[in-house]
C-alpha cells in the first residue's frame, strides 16, 4: 500500500509540474524528439516508468537470468571487453603484418577481414573476382595463404574471429589445419566464425547457396564444434549489417533474435540437444549515435534472449540463456564531410557498447568514408578504446545505466516492439518465409528511405553535412590497395596448385562431394580438402554442384 | 507522357552486396517521376551494359563501396563507348577517394557522387543534364 500511494503522489507532482513550470518554459522553446524506431520521447521520465518492485523480476543481477544488467558478475572491473579491430587487405603477407602491428599496439584479439571472392567461394582467378581481390580484405584461396596470414602468431595464444559467412566452414576447416600444423589442439582453438547467412540474404549479400544447405553447413558445424572445439564461438548471429541497411533499432534487434531462433530450431530438428550448442552461439550488433537509445537495446537484448532460450527453446544451462556480443561502431554514420569529426562519433558509439556491456568491440576508423583506413586512423580507433577503458570511469561498475528512469523505460519499450515483430514473423512461418516474401527487406528499405529523406529535410542533423557544412579538402593520406596484388596472389594460387599431390585433392573432392550427397556431418571430409591444399573455390564448386546457387529477388 | 519519362539504370558491378545507397537512390529517382531498373547485386560490366541497351536508358548509375571502382566503372564505361552508347549520362557513387573520383570523371563519367550527396541533388543534376 506504501507504494502505490507513493505513485500516486508522484503522478499528482508530475501533473503539476506538467501543467505549471513546464508548460509555462515549452512556451519559450520547445523541439520534438523521437526514437529511431519514430516513438516520440517524452519530456521527462520518472519512477512511474521504472518501478522498483520489478526490479528483481525484470533485472535481477548481473550474471544472472535475465542478465539484463550484463552476462558476467563482475563485468569490466574483471576483464576489460576484448579489443578487436576488423583487418584485412591486399594479401597474407600484408595482413599479417597488420596483425602483428595491432597486437604489439595492445589490441587484444584478431578479427580477420577477408575479400569478397573469399567470402562468395570464389578463386582469386574467377572472372567474376577481377577488380576485387585484397580489397575489401584478405584474399585466402588455400591453405598455402592461411599459412602465411598467422605467421609467427601462435593460436594457442590469441582469439581470432572471422567474418566468414557461406563457405565458413572451409575456412574454419582450414584454422584447424593450421592448428594442427602449429602443434595446438582443436579444444584449445579460441574465436568466432560469422557463420550467419540468413542476414546475407537481406542485408550483406554474401550468399552462396539456397536457405536449406546453407543451415545444414551451419548445424554440421555446431554439431562438429561442439565435440571437437569446445572453445569456440559457432556463429555470431549479426543485427550489424541489418542495421548498416538502414533498420532501426527496433527492427535490428528483430530480424537478429529472428535469425537466432530459425538456427536454433534448425539445429533441434538436425537432433541437436539445445545446450549442446546453446552456450556457443554469439551476436553481433551496431553501436548508433543515440548513445542512451543504444544502451536500452543491449540491455533488451539480452533479456529477450534469456526468456526466448528459457521459455521457448527449455534451455537450462545458464551458458545457453546469454546472450554474449561483439559491437562495431556505425559505419553508415561516418561521414566523408569533415572526416575528423567522425572520431568524436565513433567515441560516442563506442561508449554506448560499453554502457550497454559488450564483450568485445571495434571501433571504425575516421577515414572510411573514403577508404580502408590508414595505420594511422586505425591507431586513432583503438586508442579510442582503450581512453574508455583506462580514464573515462564508464568502467567502474557493472551497467551503469541500470536505474536511470529513460533507459530502463525505453529497455521494456524496445523489448515489447521486439516480440511484436517476432510473432508476426512468427506467423508467417519463421524467418527463412519471412525474408522469401520479401517482408524483412521491405521493411528494411523502407526505414532507410525514410532516414534518408529526414536527413534530406533537415529534421535529422548530420553535423557537416546538412548542417555546419564548410569546404574542406578530401583527407590525402589513404590506404591505398595495389592492383599488382590480384595479379600477386593469381600467381600464388598458381603455384599452390603446382606444389599439390593432385591424386590426393581428387579423392578428397569425391570424398567430400560423396558426404553432401548423404547425411553425415560435412567438417572432416571439408578438413581433409583444405590439407590436400584444395582451394577455397574447388571446395565450394562441389558444394556448388550439388545444392545449387541463390538466386536473389530484388523487391 | 508516361513516355517521356526520364530512363535510368542503377547498377551494382562486381561483388559487392552494400545496396543501401542504390535502393535508396532508386526509390527517390522513381518518386521523382523516371523509370528506374535496379539490377541486383553481382552484376559484371557486360551484363549492365547490355542491360542499358536493352533498356534503352538515358542514365546509368553504379554503385560500389568495395574498392573495385577503378576497374570495373571504367570497363563499364568503356564498353559503353565500344557500343556507340557513350551519349549515356554516366554517374556512379559509393567509397570512392578523391584522386580515383578526378580520375573516372576525366575517362567517361559525367559525375561521381561522394557519399552524404542528397538525392534531390541528384535528381536535380540527372533532370539538367538530360533535358539539356
Amino acid at each position: 500500500m506504501k507504494d502505490k500511494d507513493r505513485q500516486e503522489k508522484i503522478q499528482e507532482n508530475l501533473k503539476k509540474w506538467r501543467e505549471g513550470p513546464f508548460s509555462k518554459f515549452q512556451q519559450r522553446g520547445w523541439s520534438e524528439a523521437y526514437t529511431s524506431y519514430r516513438e516520440p520521447v517524452k519530456e521527462i521520465y520518472t519512477p512511474l516508468d521504472a518501478p522498483d518492485e520489478e526490479y528483481l523480476d525484470k533485472s535481477g543481477f548481473p550474471g544472472q537470468y535475465p542478465f539484463v544488467r550484463g552476462v558476467y558478475p563482475t563485468m569490466y572491473r574483471g576483464r576489460p571487453w576484448t579489443m578487436r579491430q576488423y583487418a584485412g587487405f591486399a594479401s597474407a603477407e600484408e595482413s599479417n603484418r597488420r596483425y602483428r602491428y595491432l597486437l604489439e599496439q595492445g589490441q587484444t584479439g584478431l578479427s580477420v577481414a577477408f575479400d569478397l571472392p573469399t567470402q562468395i567461394g570464389m578463386d582469386s582467378d574467377h572472372p567474376l573476382a577481377d577488380g576485387e581481390v585484397g580489397k575489401v580484405g584478405v584474399p585466402i584461396d588455400s591453405l598455402a595463404d592461411m599459412e602465411v596470414l598467422f605467421d609467427q602468431i601462435p593460436l594457442d595464444k590469441v582469439s581470432t574471429s572471422m567474418t566468414i559467412n557461406s563457405p565458413a566452414a572451409v575456412l574454419l576447416a582450414m584454422y584447424i589445419a593450421l592448428a594442427e600444423k602449429q602443434g595446438v589442439a582443436p579444444e584449445k582453438l579460441k574465436g568466432t566464425i560469422q557463420n550467419d547467412i540468413l542476414k546475407e540474404y537481406f542485408a550483406r549479400g554474401t550468399y552462396i547457396f539456397p536457405p536449406g544447405p546453407s543451415l545444414r553447413l551451419i548445424t554440421d558445424i555446431f554439431a562438429y564444434c561442439s565435440k571437437e572445439l569446445p572453445n569456440w564461438n559457432t556463429i555470431s548471429i549479426s543485427g550489424y549489417h541489418i542495421r548498416e541497411a538502414g533498420a532501426n533499432a527496433v527492427q535490428e534487434l528483430a530480424f537478429t533474435l529472428a535469425d537466432g531462433i530459425a538456427y536454433v530450431k534448425a539445429a533441434l530438428e538436425a537432433g541437436l540437444k539445445v545446450d549442446e550448442f546453446a552456450p556457443r552461439l554469439s551476436f553481433f550488433f551496431n553501436a548508433q549515435m543515440n548513445l542512451l537509445e543504444e544502451v536500452a537495446k543491449f540491455r533488451a537484448a539480452r533479456r529477450l534472449w534469456a526468456r526466448i532460450m528459457e521459455e521457448k527453446f527449455g534451455a537450462e544451462n545458464p551458458k545457453s540463456k546469454m546472450l554474449r556480443f561483439h559491437t562495431q561502431t556505425a559505419g553508415a554514420s561516418l561521414t566523408a564531410q569533415q572526416a575528423k569529426n567522425n572520431i568524436v562519433r565513433v567515441t560516442i558509439q563506442a561508449l554506448a557498447a560499453v554502457l550497454g556491456g559488450t564483450q568485445s568491440l571495434h571501433t571504425n576508423s575516421y577515414d572510411e568514408a573514403w577508404a580502408l583506413p590508414s595505420e594511422e586512423s586505425v591507431r586513432i580507433a583503438l586508442r579510442t578504446q582503450q581512453i574508455i577503458a583506462h580514464e573515462s570511469g564508464a568502467t567502474s561498475t557493472v551497467d551503469p545505466l541500470g536505474g536511470s528512469y529513460y533507459v530502463e523505460s525505453l529497455t521494456d519499450d524496445i523489448e515489447k516492439r521486439v516480440e511484436e515483430y517476432l510473432e508476426k514473423i512468427e506467423e508467417m512461418g519463421g524467418m527463412v518465409k519471412a525474408i522469401e516474401k520479401g517482408y524483412v527487406q521491405r521493411e528494411i528499405q523502407k526505414s532507410a528511405y525514410e532516414m534518408q529523406k529526414r536527413i534530406e529535410r533537415e529534421e535529422d542533423v548530420v553535423v557537416g553535412v546538412n548542417r555546419f557544412a564548410h569546404e574542406e579538402a578530401a583527407p590525402d593520406d589513404l590506404l591505398e590497395v595495389d592492383p599488382e596484388m590480384e595479379k600477386e596472389q593469381i600467381k600464388k594460387l598458381e603455384k599452390a596448385r603446382k606444389n599439390r599431390d593432385e591424386k590426393e585433392v581428387k579423392e578428397a573432392l569425391e570424398q567430400l562431394k560423396k558426404t553432401a550427397q548423404e547425411e553425415e556431418n560435412l567438417m572432416p571430409a571439408i578438413i581433409e580438402a583444405v590439407k590436400a591444399y584444395a582451394t577455397l573455390g574447388e571446395i565450394c564448386d562441389v558444394l556448388r554442384s550439388i545444392y545449387g546457387e541463390y538466386q536473389a529477388p530484388t523487391f | 507522357m508516361a513516355q517521356n519519362k526520364i530512363r535510368v539504370l542503377i547498377a551494382k558491378p562486381g561483388l559487392d552486396g552494400h545496396d543501401r545507397g542504390a535502393k535508396v537512390l532508386a526509390q527517390a529517382l522513381r518518386d521523382a517521376g523516371m523509370e528506374v531498373i535496379y539490377t541486383g547485386l553481382r552484376r559484371t560490366p557486360d551484363q549492365i551494359v547490355s542491360a542499358a541497351i536493352q533498356e534503352d536508358v538515358q542514365v546509368v548509375g553504379l554503385s560500389s563501396l568495395s574498392g573495385a571502382h577503378n576497374n570495373l566503372f571504367q570497363k563499364v564505361a568503356n564498353l559503353l563507348q565500344e557500343k556507340g552508347y557513350e551519349d549515356v549520362l554516366l554517374i556512379g557513387g559509393g567509397i570512392i577517394p578523391e584522386k580515383d573520383r578526378k580520375q573516372l570523371e576525366k575517362a567517361g563519367f559525367d559525375r561521381i557522387f561522394s557519399p552524404g550527396t542528397s538525392t534531390e541533388d541528384i535528381v536535380e543534376y540527372i533532370k539538367d543534364k538530360v533535358n539539356e
